[in-house]
């Protein structure tokens, strides 16, 4: 018999943890190293059991798994254990003449107990990296996985609970009603994957505590193709990046094509050439690709498709099956533009073409929709990739590739806008975790009468002199007072 | 009501227009916003100095201080460091990824809500909008109507010496606040308390706009009994109960030589703010227990808006004036048997913006730092650490989040967006589907970055990976 999570429990569980928290658990550099470690082993010695869970969530391909789920977790867990102690080491800081005598650092420090809410389509990654994020930092921490990926979240909490301190990290499974009663808790932090209509949900619960976020949302990442890029290479990794990652299931998916009407056609048969040299003749019946994750999802999407005036802009795949949950890759041309299919994100195996004149309208068109998490373009030409990094915002640019950038630890990863706030990866889940502490060390000498009232015309020259670091200035006024 | 709402509609759309054109983009147009901020300040310190006069009685060597003098500092940091500030950082890539290359660009959010409050009505206006406009921002600024002629000075100040297309300012006070929210900004940036400061969150979780909270608390100094403190500007104090009366007696001297033996002619002391601030300061003095503590000062000129500096010993803990924020010059010392309960005491409360402590205690100092959590900590001072630029200024837990200064207000308006540039040359098979153990174990190695074993599986010596 499950017991049901209630509010008292909630309630239990931040209270408990807190307690850990204060009782100085997770602050040494031994606890969090130890608790990294112990993730190690996990993906060590479990790696068939999450491979399998993973099948049975999302039909995800075992390469898919052991990949950008599993090996991706090891190295940022590895990362961590090496360089923690560098991390955690506080940053000097310059001090001036107005402070003088004084030294500065800044000290990082945990914010507490903090919650991390987590998405269906990459499970494991996306509960366990922001985790590692969290006990880096030495906070205590609740991970609530998400139920639309149940064999995952069920394997999480028994491994979690199996290896880690469950004295200050937990897992809470469930749904809608869970999270709400976690969500009336007062956290340190709460880290949230997921859509934007949610985000928005978290961070007025979050407003409530004065709760700071990271919000890794969506959004409809565009890809650019210039006429002068090589086709080949473009096309193979914009299908290694949409379909065989988890069949476009993934926040950073590229969503839709621009590209310009006189190559559009060398598009379209080069994705065809390369779609069928990936998948065979048969794409529905392969299996390197992720299923559709549930029949809603499924329904969301054959909607799209049947659309008036997007269901004839099909020119390859179409095919849908809802027993097995098994939509082809498919690509359409020119639906319109506030068709369903081009105001919502797709995530999922559907990839529309929109043709333009000019390649430069893709600008007015990236501009004119809300900030995606992800922006892409294939070009040779040095200009055109200058000018969309510096003007398209999206929360990352990625020029010649698809979704790379996720797997690199030095750069940021997070949205803008509507596709989020906050940012991780690297040292930046360490900080995403962090407070950054200001620390200032007065000396007791030189503790300037001029600071002090009654204040005097003489003091606000030497004032004003200190504050523009005037040397001259201040000289003159100390010689003028004497 | 009506002509607000179309004011604040137009005034954003021509912002967002500017935006879009570019023109906040160039260094050139921040740079000349950001001296032309030094020069409405140098050319009008006077006039500046008499609003703050008036609206709080703030003599002008404090308002230079605090926030004339800082605000040209503080611009003049800006100026001199915007080019550096806006060169991408490279990022050094795993191996695994040669020849990629990744970098990091700042990017301004856009149209940015920069909502000041009334202490300091012209640093907490300019401040941050120097941040924003050395981010390339377009920005309105909403001052205080607590402060109304510094707000009205800044409202005819700024589109005389400013970008108006970019720049803007409006007046008002929670009426007007509430249909700005209403509104999607790309960032709110508000000083003021924190029961407001979660209004300002949930406004902007509706449209997913990113906030810095920068907001009160109680501040409390630890004066571990081999030290002193001359200023008054702590907000709570903790001592041995042992030295107590010493430092009560060290206080003493100290406030009559900074005021004189009539503080309210002094000219020195600043007013309350309003009679609604005073009358709340008066409530809580009047508190019989609060009362039974005072043992300096303690009287109050409704008229003059005038409340003497005055000193409570051992306030009861559970009184409205040692658990909210004071806004005068009332501080309450709390007396403990060792000064080592300080910390148990700070940890008790919310998170405040600043914990100050005298002491040259190494093993208290180690304590402080690692046990309580503050926005900031200054040890031996008070007030500084706000002048240090290279620090960051900003709260944690109750006190806010995010801050700014220096380079961090740079940071503040900016989105720091990651650039990675693949290779079209090297392009190994293994990237691709159909999925097979050999590409399996080549991606498995690859990421290990294994690279002798990945050679080895490539010239077939190798079957595959230990796991």
């Amino acid at each position: 018999m499950v017991k049901v999570f209630q509010a008292a429990d909630a309630t239990d569980l931040v209270t408990e943890l807190r307690r850990s928290f204060d009782d100085g658990v997770t602050r040494g550099y031994e606890w969090r190293v130890t608790q990294l470690k112990k993730l190690l082993l996990i993906c060590d010695n479990h790696e068939p059991e999450i491979v399998s869970a993973l099948h049975d969530d999302l039909g995800k391909p075992e390469l898919e798994s052991s990949v950008y789920e599993v090996a991706l977790l090891r190295n940022s867990i590895n990362l961590a254990v090496k360089q923690l102690k560098d991390w955690m080491a506080p940053d000097k800081a310059k001090t001036s003449l107005t402070t003088f005598p004084a030294s500065a650092e800044i000290v990082y420090e945990p914010l507490g107990v903090v919650l991390v809410i987590s998405a269906w389509n990459y499970p494991f990654l996306l509960s366990i990296d922001p985790v590692i994020g969290a006990i880096s930092a030495g906070n205590a921490v609740v991970l609530k996985p998400s139920e639309l990926a149940p064999a995952s979240s069920s394997l999480l909490a028994k491994l979690l609970e199996q290896y880690l301190d469950s004295s200050a990290v937990r897992v809470v499974e469930g749904a809608v009603t869970e999270t709400t009663l976690l969500l009336e808790q007062k956290w340190d932090k709460i880290f949230y994957t997921g859509s934007s209509r949610i985000g928005r949900i978290i961070m007025m619960a979050a407003a409530k505590h004065l709760t700071p976020v990271v919000l890794e949302l969506g959004g409809k990442s565009p890809v650019v193709i210039d006429s002068d890029t090589n086709l080949k290479i473009t096309a193979k990794r914009i299908i290694a990046g949409k379909w065989g990652c988890n069949n476009g299931q993934a926040c950073i998916s590229p969503d839709y094509i621009l590209t310009t009407k006189e190559f559009s056609p060398k598009v379209i048969d080069a994705l065809k050439q390369e779609l069928e040299a990936f998948y065979g003749k048969n794409p529905m019946e392969s299996k390197d690709m992720s299923r559709i994750v549930n029949s809603n999802h499924f329904d969301r999407l054959s909607k799209m498709l049947e659309e008036k005036e997007v269901s004839d802009k099909i020119v390859y795949g179409g095919q849908k099956n809802r027993d097995k949950l098994k939509i082809a890759p498919t690509i359409l041309v020119d639906v319109p533009l506030d068709s369903q299919i081009m105001s919502e994100e797709i995530f999922g195996p559907l990839l529309p073409i929109i043709t333009l004149n000019n390649l430069e309208e893709c600008f007015d068109v990236i501009r004119s929709r809300p900030k995606p998490l992800a922006a892409y373009l294939f070009t040779q030409n040095q200009k055109l990739k200058e000018r969309f990094a510096l003007t398209v915002s999206a929360g990352g640019i990625v020029v010649n590739d698809i979704a790379v950038h996720l797997a690199v630890p030095t750069l940021p990863f997070g949205g803008v806008g509507e596709s989020g706030m906050g940012s991780y990866h690297g040292k930046f889940s360490f900080d995403a975790f962090s407070h950054k502490k200001a620390v200032l060390y007065k000396s007791f000498i030189g503790d300037a009468a001029i600071r002090y009232p009654p204040y005097s015309t003489g003091k606000l020259r030497l004032l004003k002199a200190l504050v523009n670091s005037n040397i001259l200035e201040i000289f003159r006024v100390i010689l003028g007072l004497s | 009501m009506e002509a607000v709402k179309e004011t604040v509609d137009q005034s954003l759309r021509e912002m967002r227009d500017t935006f879009a054109s570019g023109r906040t983009r160039s260094v050139k147009w921040r740079k000349a916003q950001l001296g032309a901020i030094i020069e409405m300040v140098k050319d009008n310190e006077e006039k500046m100095s008499d609003v703050l006069f008036q609206d709080l009685g703030k003599h002008s060597t404090e308002a230079f201080r605090d926030e004339l003098g800082f605000v040209m500092r503080s611009a003049t940091t800006a100026l001199n460091c915007l080019d550096k500030w806006v060169v991408p950082r490279n990022s050094n890539l795993p191996l695994l990824f040669y020849p990629a290359t990744g970098k990091v660009i700042s990017e301004p959010y856009g149209t940015v809500l920069v909502l000041s409050s009334w202490n300091f009505p012209i640093s907490l206006s300019l401040d941050p909008m120097i941040g924003a406009i050395a981010a390339g921002n377009t920005v309105l600024l909403k001052a205080s109507e607590l402060s109304p002629n510094a707000s009205a000075l800044l409202a005819k100040l700024i589109p005389s010496y400013l970008d108006t297309k970019a720049i803007k300012v409006i007046e008002g006070g929670p009426d007007i606040a509430t249909i700005l929210l209403q509104h999607q900004w790309d960032k709110i940036f508000f000083t003021g308390s924190p029961k407001i400061g979660k209004i300002i969150m949930a406004a902007a979780a509706e449209h997913l706009t990113p906030v810095t909270l920068e907001l009160g608390g109680k501040c409390p100094t630890i004066i571990d009994h081999h030290s002193v403190s001359k200023d008054m500007k702590a907000y709570y104090v903790l001592v041995e109960q042992s030295f107590a009366s010493t430092l009560i007696d060290m206080f003493k001297p100290v406030i009559r030589s900074f005021f004189g033996e009539n503080p309210k002619e002094s000219g020195c002391l600043a007013k309350i703010v309003t009679k609604k601030h005073f009358q709340r300061l008066s409530r809580l003095l009047n508190d019989p227990r609060v009362k039974a503590s005072i043992v300096y000062g303690g009287s109050m000129d409704e008229e003059k808006l005038y409340v003497e500096p005055t000193i409570l010993l051992d306030p009861p803990l559970d009184s409205e004036i040692v658990n909210e924020e004071i806004f005068g010059p009332i501080l309450p010392i709390i007396t403990l048997r060792d000064i080592q309960e300080s910390i148990g005491f700070i940890k008790s409360k919310p998170k405040p913006l600043a914990i100050y402590a005298f002491t040259k205690d190494e093993n208290l100092k180690t304590r402080i730092l690692s046990e309580t959590s503050s926005g900031s900590v200054t040890f031996n001072d008070l007030m500084i650490q706000y002048m240090c630029d290279a620090l960051p200024f900003g709260g944690v837990g109750q006190s806010g989040m995010g801050r700014y200064h220096g380079k961090y207000s740079f940071e503040c308006f900016s989105h720091e967006k990651a650039i990675m540039e693949g290779s079209l040359a090297m392009d190994p098979e293994a990237r691709y589907p159909p999925w097979n153990n050999f590409k399996l174990n080549f991606i498995r190695l690859a990421f290990r970055e294994a690279y002798f074993k990945l050679v080895l599986l490539m010239l077939g010596l190798t079957k595959g990976v230990r796991k």
